[in-house]
């Protein structure tokens, strides 16, 4: 137990540095969205790992439970998730122009055609 | 049990944010991110987050798909191989990903009760929250009574890149019609 203590923390690194891959080594704006996406979901799992109580419930008043899991940190997240979405769209929204102007969704041949006179 | 599944669910999502990063077809890797936010959903259903688990299967694996989807339609669908080697980016991601987990040495074990976070503030809300607002789901009491000004900026955010999108994607429009004979590979009107 005092290794698998520490287990989703490990996880959530592991899918932070998956997010941060696709986002700095990957050319597609499309890819890098995803990314982020991945990124993000990470940061939600950490806060809802600390928000666990072990043997709670979820956070519902009812009769007969008596242990409830930490309900802030679900807020917080909630919220979090919501505004994802609306930077997500906002990315997507980007890259649909950058396409109409550049007719591609490579970084790399984004560059060379602003590097042209 | 519950760690057991918890544990699958989780070894799970690594796998597929692998296959994110390996596959080129972009259709799959917009699939894959779907899954990916289901998988979420499920672990935090079994971390008794049961409203975080709604919404993001709700938005992260509904509508990001759509979206994603939608801007598949109007692009590309094919990521072309990169050029430059990925070495200085590996580096990178392999130095903060071992200073992360350095870092979560000092954070208490998982579901220990005893965790700072669960001595302040939340203990109130559970106590006090029913019996102030009336609502039983103590999510529901924060989120639309006690923080109830944090829910309205988020509205204001969400308002803002609604506004963001809106003339992003208008603009474009107003230049096609100035230019009807401009070529445009599949661009047409469908925004």
């Amino acid at each position: 137990m005092e290794v698998l203590g520490h287990f989703n923390y490990w996880v959530v690194v592991v899918l932070m540095m998956i997010g941060f891959y696709a986002l700095i080594a990957r050319g597609n704006l499309i890819k890098k969205i995803v990314g982020l996406n991945i990124f993000q979901a990470s940061v939600f799992l950490l806060f809802i790992t600390l928000g666990k109580v072990t043997g709670g419930s979820a956070p519902i008043i009812a009769e007969g439970i008596t242990v409830y899991s930490n309900p802030l940190p679900h807020v917080l997240i909630l919220t979090a998730i919501v505004v994802g979405v609306a930077t997500t769209a906002l990315g997507l929204a980007l890259v649909v122009r950058i396409h109409e102007s550049y007719s591609t969704i490579e970084e790399n041949e984004i560059a060379d055609m602003d590097r042209e006179p | 049990m519950i760690l057991a599944i918890d544990i699958v669910l989780l070894v799970l999502l690594a796998v597929v944010g692998i296959a994110i990063i390996r596959l080129r077809n972009l259709f799959a890797v917009v699939m894959l991110s779907g899954i990916y936010s289901l998988l979420m959903a499920c672990i935090f259903v079994l971390l008794d987050a049961v409203d975080v688990a709604f919404t993001e299967a709700a938005v992260g694996a509904g509508i990001s798909t759509v979206l994603m989807l939608g801007v598949l339609a109007l692009t590309k669908n094919r990521e072309k191989i990169p050029v430059t080697t990925p070495l200085l980016p590996l580096v990178t991601v392999l130095v903060t990903g071992g200073l992360l987990i350095y870092g979560t040495w000092d954070l208490p074990a998982f579901g220990d009760p005893n965790a700072p976070i669960h001595l302040h503030v939340a203990p109130a809300y559970l106590a006090e929250g029913e019996h102030e607002t009336g609502a039983p789901n103590i999510v529901t009491a924060v989120l639309a009574s006690y923080r109830g000004y944090d829910t309205l900026g988020e509205v204001t955010v969400i308002f803002t890149a609604g506004i963001g999108v809106l003339l992003l994607l208008s603009g474009g429009l107003g230049r096609r019609r100035r230019d009807p004979d401009e070529p445009n590979s599949g661009g047409g009107g469908a925004s």
